[in-house]
C-alpha cells in the first residue's frame, strides 16, 4: 500500500535503527534486520512521524539532482510500501 | 580451499531451563541444566559485549523461561548498552505490570508471547500449567507500550482446531506480527512427536485459512507460517547453516551452533567462562564442524540447492538417520526420505487409531 504525499510515516513499534557508531547501519525488527545505505538510509532517517513524504521526495531530489524528480518519488513511494507491507514503517 | 568466516548476527542467550511450564512440544534438550550450572550476570553481561564486538545485531532471550531468572531487567539493559536489539522469547511468566514496564524502560525492543492454545483448557492440557489467563492479562499491558510484539500460537494435530479462535485473538490485539509455528521435532517434541504432529488435512486446513488471514491483516500484522519439516519438499536452511549466523549460549555456558546440537554425539562444545566468543565462534571444532562444503555426502555434495539450504538440518539428520553428515530426510532428494514418508504414513493413511487416543504425554519436568 503506497503512502499518501502528506503522511507522516514512522517507524513500526519494536523498529529502530541501530546506533549511529554502529556499521554498517542497519533496520533493526523482530527477527529481522535490513542494512541500509545510501539512498534507503536517508529515507528511513527521515520516517520520524514529522517529515511528510513529499517532504522526504524533496530532500531526495536535492540530494540526487542528477537523477529525475519523478523516478525518485516513484521509487520513493515503491520503497515506502514495501517497508509498511513488512510492518517497518507506519503512516 | 579457504573460505571467509561468516560475521555471526544473531545470539540466543538460552538463560536458563527453568520454567513454570511444562509443554509438550518443548524443543529443549531431555538433559536439563541444573539451575546451579547457570552463568551469572556478569558472564552474561560480558558476553553480550563480546556479541556486539563480533558484529552480533540482535539477542533473543529465551530458555526455558527467561523470566524465571530474577536479573532479567539487568540483562536486558545489559545487553541493549552493548548495543543489540533485544527480543524476549517468553510464557509471560512471572510477570506483572511494573516489570513489564522496568523491561520497557532498561531497553526491550521485542516481546514475543508465547500461546499454546486459544484457550485455558487446551494450554492446560498443553503445558500441564495455569497459564492462559496471565497471557490475556501481559496482552492488556502490552498495549501501554510501544514495543514490537509478536504472538507466538505453537500449533499441532492437538490445537489446530483452535485455528480460528487463535486468529480472533490476533483480531482483538492486533500484535505487528503473528506466528504459527508448527511443532519441529526435537527434544520434548520428538518425544511427543506421535502426539503432535498434524495430519495432511489438518495442514491443508491451515494453509488455506493463514493465508486468507495473512491478506486480511496485510499492512496491520505479518503473518507467518512456519510448516512441520516433515510435510516439505525441500529441507529449511537451519539457522541459516551451521556456524553461518547464529549461535546460542545455553544456561551453564556451553556454546552451540543450534538448540539440538547437543544431540550430535562426539562434539565438544566450548564454553564462554573459558573462551570469548569471538574466539569460539571462529575455531571451536564445534562451530567448524559442518562450516563449508567439505563434509557434505551425495546428494548435497553437488546439488544445487546446497548454496540456499545447506543440506538442511545436521540435529533432523542426527535424529532420524544416526548420521549427522547425511543429507536431511525431509529433503525429496535424500536417500533417506522413505523414514520421513514412513512416519506420515502412520498418521495419514489410513484413518489410524492413534487420531483418536487421548494422548499419552511426557510432560517437560523443572530441572533441579
Amino acid at each position: 500500500m503506497k503512502p499518501e504525499l502528506t503522511a507522516t510515516p514512522r517507524l513500526a513499534p519494536g523498529v529502530r535503527l541501530n546506533e549511529k557508531s554502529q556499521l554498517p547501519r542497519t533496520l533493526l525488527m523482530p527477527e529481522r534486520a535490513l542494512r541500509l545505505n545510501g539512498p534507503s538510509l536517508e529515507i528511513v532517517q527521515l520516517c520520524d512521524g514529522h517529515h511528510t513524504v513529499q517532504q522526504i521526495a524533496e530532500k531526495l531530489h536535492t540530494l540526487y539532482s542528477k537523477a529525475e524528480p519523478q523516478r525518485i518519488t516513484d521509487d520513493l513511494l515503491g520503497y515506502l510500501a514495501l517497508l509498511h507491507d513488512q510492518r517497518a514503517i507506519d503512516f | 580451499m579457504p573460505t571467509t568466516l561468516p560475521t555471526p548476527l544473531a545470539l540466543v542467550a538460552e538463560l536458563t531451563h527453568r520454567c513454570p511450564l511444562h509443554c509438550v512440544y518443548c524443543s529443549n534438550p531431555l538433559e536439563l541444566a541444573k539451575r546451579e550450572s547457570e552463568l551469572p550476570t556478569q558472564t552474561w553481561v560480558r558476553v553480550f559485549q563480546e556479541a556486539a564486538k563480533a558484529g552480533v545485531l540482535q539477542v533473543d532471550f529465551t530458555g526455558g523461561e527467561p523470566l524465571a531468572r530474577t536479573d532479567i531487567v539487568e540483562l536486558v539493559h545489559a545487553a541493549r548498552l552493548a548495543g543489540l536489539y533485544v527480543s524476549l522469547i517468553t510464557s509471560g511468566l512471572p510477570l506483572d505490570e511494573a516489570k513489564l514496564a522496568a523491561l520497557v524502560e532498561a531497553g526491550l525492543d521485542h516481546f514475543q508471547l508465547s500461546f499454546q492454545g486459544a484457550t485455558e483448557q487446551t494450554a492446560r492440557e498443553i503445558s500441564n500449567s495455569t497459564s492462559h489467563p496471565q497471557k490475556l492479562r501481559v496482552l492488556e499491558w502490552l498495549k501501554k507500550h510501544r514495543i514490537g510484539v509478536t504472538l507466538n500460537f505453537v500449533i499441532h494435530r492437538q490445537n489446530i482446531q483452535e485455528l480460528e479462535e487463535m486468529l480472533l485473538l490476533v483480531d482483538e490485539h492486533r500484535p505487528g506480527c503473528v506466528e504459527f509455528a508448527s511443532v519441529q521435532y526435537y527434544g520434548w517434541a520428538l518425544a511427543n512427536r506421535q502426539a503432535l504432529l498434524p495430519t495432511r488435512r489438518q495442514l491443508e486446513f491451515c494453509v488455506a485459512k493463514l493465508k486468507e488471514a495473512e491478506e486480511r491483516l496485510k499492512g496491520k500484522t505479518r503473518v507467518v507460517f512456519v510448516v512441520p519439516d516433515y510435510y516439505a519438499k525441500f529441507p529449511k536452511p537451519c539457522v541459516g547453516g551451521w556456524g553461518r549466523k547464529l549461535m546460542l549460549v545455553s544456561p551453564d555456558g556451553a556454546v552451540l551452533p543450534c538448540h539440538a546440537a547437543g544431540v550430535i554425539p562426539g562434539i565438544h562444545f566450548e564454553n564462554v567462562r573459558d573462551k570469548s566468543l569471538q574466539e569460539i565462534w571462529e575455531s571451536s571444532p564445534a562451530f567448524q564442524k559442518f562450516r563449508g562444503e567439505d563434509w557434505m555426502q551425495e546428494p548435497c555434495k553437488s546439488c544445487d540447492r546446497r548454496h540456499q539450504d545447506f543440506g538442511g538440518c545436521r540435529c533432523q539428520a542426527m535424529a532420524l538417520t544416526g548420521d549427522p553428515a547425511a543429507t536431511d530426510p525431509v529433503c525429496s532428494l535424500a536417500p533417506t526420505r522413505t523414514k520421513v514418508d514412513a512416519i506420515l504414513a502412520s498418521i495419514n493413511e489410513p484413518k489410524p487409531a492413534i487420531l483418536e487416543e487421548k494422548p499419552a504425554y511426557i510432560y517437560r519436568p523443572n530441572p533441579a
